[in-house]
C-alpha cells in the first residue's frame, strides 16, 4: 500500500486511490505522548540551565513546529500519502534523533539572555535556538498531520489517540521526572517518539517488518547509551549556584529533582555562605555554619546549623521578619513556604509556643530532616513544631484553627525579584482574597507578617501594602488602623493586625527599628518626621506611598505611580507584575545611565513572544493557502469555505487553550498544589475530550430541533458549562476546601469532564466536514488549528494580566459561538 | 571552493593590517575611551542624580580617560570595551558598565593617601580607577583563577602597588587598613560587620545591589565622626516613580 506511486492528480483523488483501511493510533498515541512529554520536559530543562521565562519564549516559538508540520503536508501531500507509513515512522524517528540533538545543541549555542539588550548578537542566537527546538517538534507533528490527511474520514479516532497521548506524555512526565533525572526523562522522550515510529512500520508488510525491528532496537539502545558528556546540563553560568561553585572548597553534597524543581545542597568548605538577607548594620554576630540551597540553580536559602541551643541563632532577631515577635509573647506561629528552615529556627529563637510549617516540596523537608539532620539539628521535629507538606494557600483555607503568628516567608531569589523575572508566574499567595483568608486565621490581636525586598523606586511592598489595605476593607476592618510597616536597606516586613495596634506595640515597634537602624514607614499615627531616618532614600516614598494607598486618592496614586502596583486578585493573580507600557521610553532613554534594571523583564518578554508567535503563525497560514488554492481547480474548494475552514480552526483553537489554561488556574485553588492541578485538570481535559472526539464520531451529521447540527449542540453546551462555572465555582470551592485531598481531585475530576466532552468534538466534526468538501484543506486545517493553539497559550497569560482569568473565560465562548456559526458549509 | 579561497585571502589579509599596525590600533583604543569619557561626562551633567551633586568629581572623569579599559576584557569582548555597557568576564562575572562605575568611584570621594579596599576584584579594572586616585588600593577576590588574572594584568599594566589577594572578603583586610573607603562589588547578604568596623569615621563604603549586569541600586554606608552609621539608596538613574509631578 506504501509502494503507490505519487499520482499526478488533485490530493483527494491520490487519497481515494488509497482506499482507507486503518490509522496507526497506537504510533499516534506514542508519538503525540512523546512529543507532549518533550514539551512538558523543556520547559523544565530550561528553568535549570537559563530562567523560566526564557524557557516560554523558546517552547512556545518552536511549538510553531505544529503550525508548520500542517503548512508542509498541505503543500507536499500528493509525495507524503503514498508512502505514509515511511513517511510517519521516518518522522517519529527524527523527532526521537531531534529531540536529544535539539536540545544538546541548544545548550551549546551562547545564549545569555541578560544580554539581550546590550549584545546585538544575542537576539541572534536567541533565533538559532527557536530553530533547533522546532525541528523535533515538526517532525512529530508531520507525522500526526499525514495521518490525518491519508485517514480523513477518520478524524474523531485519530484526534482522540492524539489528544489521549497528550494527556498520558504529561502526566507521564510528572511521573518520571519524580523518579528519573531530567535528563533520563529526555531520553525516555526520545526512545517512545522512535518506538511510535516503529510500530506504525510494523504493520506494514515484510520488509518494513524488518525495518521496524531495526527501528525497536534503536529505540531501546541508542538514546540510552549516549554519553552523558553530551547530554550533561549546562547551567548558565550567571545563575546564583554557578557562581557559588566558582568559589574553592565548594561541593556539591546532595542533589534532588522533582517536577517541582532540582534541589541542589552546596557545602562551602573554606568561606562560609554567611547568609542573613537584610541583617541589620548594627549586629556584629556571624550566623552559624549553613549548607546551601538551591531550585533550579537559583534562590538561596540556608539549611543552618542548630544544635539546639538559641544563643547561635540571634543573627535571626536582626533581620525586619523578628518584628512581631517583639509585639508578641510566646505565639503559636504558622510559617508558610519553610524551606531550609530559617523561619522555623526564628520562632524557636523567640521561644514560640507552637509552629505549623507549611512547605511544597517534600523533597526539602526530607533533606532537612532526614539527610542533613545531624547538620540541621532536624528542626522541624523540634518539640512544638509540626511539618505539613503542602500548597500554603490551601493548607490555611482548609484549617479550622487559629494561629498568632501568620508568617509568610522570602520565598523568591532577590535577583530574580528584582528583574522581575516572575512577573509571569501566578502566585496565590499575595491575592486579595489570600490576604483575606490569612486574617481570618488569626487569633484576636494576631499578626499576619509578609517579608518582601526592598527594590526601588518600591514597587511589590507598595504592592503588597495596597493589597493588605483591599483585604482589610472588604473584610470590614479599617486598614489605616491595622497596619504597619517597616524596612531595612534590604527587606521590608508588613505586618497587618487583626485588631487595632495598641501604643504598647507601638512602642515596641519603635524600639525594635530603632535598635536595629531599621526605618518605620507606616504605623497608626506615624510622624512624618519618624521616617527616612537610618537607611536614607531621596523622598521617603514608602511612606508617602503607604499614606497614599491610605488615603482617598488611593485610585489616582495607583493610576499615576509608574509600576503597576494595582492589588492583585485571585482573577488576576500577577503580584510579580509591575510592567507598564508608558514607563518604558523613560527606562529605555536611561539605559546609558544604569536604568535597564529598572525594567521588568517578564512582561515584555511575553508580548515579544506573541508577536514572534502572531507573524510566524500568519505566514504558516497564508503561505500554503496561497498554493493551495492556485493548485486547486477544483469547485469543491471555493476561496469562500477555505476561509470558513481558517475561521473555524482559528477559533476552535483559540478557544479550547483559553478554557483549559483558565480552568487549570481555577482548580489551581481548589486542588491547592500547581502540580496535581495541571495534572489533573490537564488529563482529565484531554481524556474527557478524547472521549468527545470518539463520541462525536457515532453523531448523524444532522438531528432535530434547533441545536441539530452535533457542532451547535456542543457549542452550546461548552457555552453554557462555562458560564456556569464562572459564577458557582468560587462558591462551590469554599465547600469543597475543607475535603480530603482525593475527594477534591474525583470532585474536579467530575466538573472537568462533561466540559471537556463537549470541547472534544468540534474538532473532529469540522475535520470530518472539511474531508468531505475539500480534503486537500485537512492539513492546512490543522496546521491553523496548531497555530492558533500556540498563539492562544501566550495570549490567555497578556489577557489574563490586563483583564483576568475569568474574561479570558467569556472570550472563550464568545469565539465558540463564532466557529458555531463559521461551521464549513 | 573559489570562495573559501577568496574568504580566506580577505581573512588572511584583515589579519596582517590587524598585527601590522599596533599603533594605529592602540590609537583607535584612545579615541575609543576619549569618546566614552565624553558619554560619560555628557551624562552625568544631564542626570543630577539623587545625591544632589550637579556633576562627577573631575578627577574620576579624568582617571576614567586614563586607565585602558580594554586591557580588562576578554579578547573577545575588545570591540565593545569602550562602549557604556556592562561585559562578561567569564566565570560568571562582569566588569561594570562604564558610567555606573564613574558613579561607584564617585561616591566614595577618594581622595590622595586614601586606604581603599576593593571586595571582589573581578577584572581589576574599578582596582585600577582607585590605584590613579590614591597609593594605597587593597583587592580580594574569591575566584581564584579571576584573582590570579587580575594580579597579572594589574602588574603589567603599571598598577603593582595594588595589593590583591585571593579568597574570603568577609573579614575585610585588617593589616591593610582602616579604610578611608570600601567597595563591595560581590553579592552580598548582608553587609559584613567587620567591614564596617574596619571602616574610618568619616569613612565610606559604596555596595552595589542587584543580578548580574543588573546593578540596580548603590547602596552609600557612612560612618560619622562619631562612629555612627547612615546609609543611603541611591538609584544611579533620576526616576521619579510618579508621574505629572516631577
Amino acid at each position: 500500500m506504501a509502494s503507490a506511486p505519487p499520482g499526478p492528480g488533485p490530493a483527494r483523488s491520490t487519497v481515494a486511490a488509497l482506499g482507507n483501511g486503518a490509522p496507526p493510533l497506537v504510533a499516534v498515541l506514542l508519538l503525540s505522548s512523546a512529543a507532549m512529554a518533550y514539551e512538558v520536559l523543556l520547559t523544565r530543562l530550561f528553568s535549570i540551565i537559563l530562567w523560566h521565562h526564557f524557557a516560554y519564549m523558546m517552547i512556545s516559538v518552536a511549538l510553531l513546529g505544529y503550525g508548520a508540520a500542517g503548512t508542509f503536508v498541505a503543500v507536499a501531500q500528493r509525495a507524503l500519502l503514498p508512502r505514509f507509513e515511511a513517511v510517519f515512522a521516518g518522522c517519529a524517528a527524527l523527532f526521537g534523533a531531534t529531540a536529544i540533538a535539539g536540545f544538546v545543541l541548544a545548550q551549546r549555542v551562547a545564549f545569555n539572555p541578560l544580554e539581550i539588550l546590550w549584545d546585538p548578537g544575542q537576539p541572534l542566537r536567541l533565533v538559532a535556538v527557536y530553530g533547533l527546538l522546532f525541528v523535533p517538534f515538526f517532525c512529530a507533528a508531520t507525522a500526526i498531520c499525514v495521518t490525518f490527511t491519508r485517514f480523513a474520514s477518520l478524524p474523531h479516532r485519530i484526534y482522540s489517540v492524539d489528544i489521549l497521548g497528550a494527556g498520558a506524555g504529561s502526566l507521564g512526565v510528572l511521573g518520571a521526572l519524580f523518579l528519573l533525572a531530567p535528563t533520563d526523562v529526555l531520553r525516555l522522550a526520545a526512545a517512545t517518539g522512535i518506538a511510535a515510529g516503529a510500530v506504525a512500520l510494523a504493520r506494514g508488510s515484510v520488509p518494513p517488518r524488518r525495518l521496524a525491528a531495526v527501528l525497536f532496537a534503536a529505540a531501546a539502545v541508542v538514546p540510552f547509551v549516549l554519553p552523558a558528556a553530551w547530554t550533561g546540563l549546562r547551567p548558565s553560568e550567571y545563575k546564583e549556584l554557578s557562581q557559588t561553585l566558582t568559589i574553592d572548597g565548594t561541593r556539591i553534597v546532595a542533589e534532588r529533582s522533582s517536577p517541582l524543581g532540582l534541589l541542589t545542597v552546596v557545602e562551602s568548605a573554606s568561606v562560609p555562605f554567611r547568609h542573613a538577607p537584610g541583617l541589620s548594620l548594627n549586629a556584629t554576630m556571624e550566623p552559624p555554619p549553613q549548607l546551601a540551597l538551591f531550585t533550579d540553580g537559583e534562590g538561596l536559602s540556608a539549611l543552618t546549623r542548630y544544635d539546639g541551643r538559641r544563643e547561635p541563632l540571634a543573627y535571626l532577631d536582626q533581620v525586619t521578619s523578628a518584628l512581631p515577635y517583639h509585639l508578641l509573647r510566646k505565639p503559636r506561629v504558622l510559617v508558610l513556604g519553610a524551606g531550609a528552615g530559617a523561619d522555623v529556627l526564628q520562632a524557636l529563637y523567640h521561644e514560640a509556643r507552637a509552629v505549623d510549617a507549611v512547605e511544597l516540596d517534600p523533597q526539602v523537608i526530607d533533606l532537612v530532616q532526614q539527610r542533613f539532620a545531624d547538620f540541621s539539628g532536624a528542626p522541624y521535629g523540634a518539640p512544638g513544631v509540626r511539618a505539613h507538606v503542602g500548597e500554603a494557600r490551601g493548607f490555611v483555607a482548609a484549617r479550622g484553627e487559629r494561629w498568632d503568628l501568620i508568617q509568610v516567608a522570602l520565598l523568591d531569589a532577590f535577583g530574580a525579584s528584582s528583574a522581575g523575572l516572575y512577573a509571569l508566574s501566578e502566585s496565590y499567595l499575595y491575592t486579595v482574597e489570600a490576604l483575606q483568608e490569612y486574617l481570618a486565621h488569626l487569633e484576636p490581636g494576631g499578626l499576619l507578617a509578609i517579608t518582601r525586598w526592598v527594590n526601588l523606586p518600591p514597587r511589590d511592598v507598595l504592592k503588597l501594602f495596597a493589597t493588605a489595605v483591599a483585604a482589610l476593607e472588604r473584610s470590614g476592618a479599617p486598614p489605616a488602623q491595622r497596619l504597619a510597616l517597616i524596612r531595612g536597606w534590604k527587606t521590608a516586613t508588613l505586618l497587618v493586625k487583626n485588631g487595632a495596634f495598641t501604643p504598647a506595640d507601638i512602642a515596641a515597634l519603635r524600639e525594635f527599628c530603632r535598635a536595629r537602624s531599621f526605618d518605620v514607614a507606616y504605623f497608626p499615627g506615624i510622624d512624618a518626621a519618624e521616617t527616612n531616618r537610618y537607611n536614607v532614600l531621596d523622598r521617603p516614598d514608602f511612606h508617602d506611598g503607604a499614606i497614599a494607598l491610605l488615603g482617598a486618592g488611593r485610585g489616582d496614586f495607583i493610576d499615576r505611580y509608574k509600576f503597576d502596583i494595582a492589588p492583585a486578585t485571585d482573577d488576576r493573580p500577577y503580584f510579580f507584575h509591575f510592567f507598564r507600557w508608558r514607563a518604558l521610553p523613560e527606562l529605555l532613554a536611561l539605559k546609558a545611565r544604569g536604568g535597564l534594571p529598572l525594567l521588568e523583564w517578564g512582561y515584555p518578554v511575553l508580548v515579544a513572544t506573541l508577536v514572534q508567535a502572531v507573524a510566524a503563525s500568519l505566514l504558516l497560514i497564508l503561505l500554503p493557502l496561497g498554493v493551495l488554492t492556485r493548485r486547486a481547480q477544483d469547485p469543491a474548494t471555493p476561496a469562500a469555505f477555505a476561509l470558513r475552514v481558517a475561521a473555524y480552526f482559528l477559533a476552535i483553537g483559540f478557544a479550547f487553550m483559553f478554557v483549559e489554561i483558565a480552568f487549570i488556574q481555577k482548580f489551581l485553588l481548589l486542588l491547592a498544589h500547581p502540580l496535581y492541578a495541571v495534572a489533573v485538570v490537564l488529563c482529565s481535559f484531554l481524556l474527557f475530550a478524547g472521549l468527545g472526539s470518539w463520541f462525536s464520531g457515532r453523531l448523524p451529521p444532522k438531528g432535530e430541533g434547533p441545536l441539530r447540527r452535533p457542532v451547535t449542540g456542543a457549542v452550546a453546551a461548552i457555552g453554557a458549562l462555562c458560564l456556569l462555572y464562572l459564577v458557582v465555582l468560587p462558591w462551590l470551592f469554599r465547600l469543597l476546601m475543607p475535603l480530603p485531598d482525593p475527594l477534591r481531585i474525583l470532585f474536579s475530576i467530575a466538573l472537568i469532564a462533561p466540559l471537556a466532552f463537549a470541547m472534544g468534538m468540534p474538532f473532529p466534526l469540522g475535520l470530518a466536514r472539511t474531508a468531505a468538501r475539500a480534503p486537500a484543506l485537512v492539513p492546512w486545517a490543522w496546521g491553523v488549528n496548531g497555530c492558533a493553539s500556540v498563539v492562544a497559550a501566550i495570549l490567555a497569560t497578556v489577557l489574563a494580566i490586563h483583564a483576568g482569568f475569568a474574561a479570558v473565560v467569556v472570550l472563550a465562548v464568545l469565539l465558540y459561538g463564532l466557529a458555531a456559526a463559521a461551521f464549513p458549509r | 571552493m573559489k570562495h573559501l579561497l577568496g574568504i580566506g585571502r580577505i581573512l588572511a589579509f584583515l589579519l596582517l593590517a590587524m598585527a601590522g599596525a599596533p599603533g594605529s590600533a592602540q590609537h583607535d583604543f584612545d579615541a575609543q575611551r576619549r569618546g566614552m569619557v565624553d558619554e560619560i561626562a555628557a551624562l552625568a551633567r544631564e542626570t543630577a542624580f539623587e545625591t544632589g551633586k550637579p556633576a562627577l568629581d573631575a578627577r574620576v572623569i579624568a582617571v576614567l580617560g586614563k586607565v585602558p579599559r580594554h586591557r580588562f576584557v576578554p579578547a573577545d569582548q575588545l570591540g565593545a570595551a569602550y562602549r557604556n555597557r556592562p561585559l562578561p568576564i567569564g566565570h560568571g562575572q562582569t566588569i561594570s558598565q562604564p558610567y555606573i562605575v564613574a558613579l561607584m568611584t564617585d561616591l566614595l570621594q577618594v581622595r590622595p593617601g586614601d586606604a581603599v579596599l576593593e571586595i571582589g576584584t573581578g577584572s581589576g579594572y574599578q582596582a585600577a580607577i582607585l590605584a590613579e586616585l590614591t597609593q594605597t588600593v587593597c583587592t580580594i577576590e574569591i575566584v581564584p583563577p579571576l584573582a590570579r588574572e587580575a594580579e597579572e594584568r594589574l602588574r603589567t599594566l603599571g598598577y603593582a602597588g595594588v595589593r590583591t589577594r585571593v579568597g574570603d572578603g568577609y573579614y575585610g583586610w585588617a593589616d591593610c587598613g582602616p579604610f578611608d573607603a570600601i567597595i563591595v562589588t560581590a553579592a552580598a547578604s548582608h553587609v559584613p560587620p567587620p567591614l564596617i568596623q574596619q571602616l574610618k569615621p568619616g569613612g565610606r563604603m559604596v555596595i552595589p545591589v542587584g543580578a548580574p549586569f543588573l546593578a540596580q541600586q548603590l547602596m552609600l554606608v557612612e560612618k560619622n565622626r562619631d562612629g555612627g552609621i547612615v546609609t543611603r539608596q541611591i538609584l544611579p538613574v533620576r526616576f521619579v516613580p510618579l508621574t505629572g509631578k516631577h
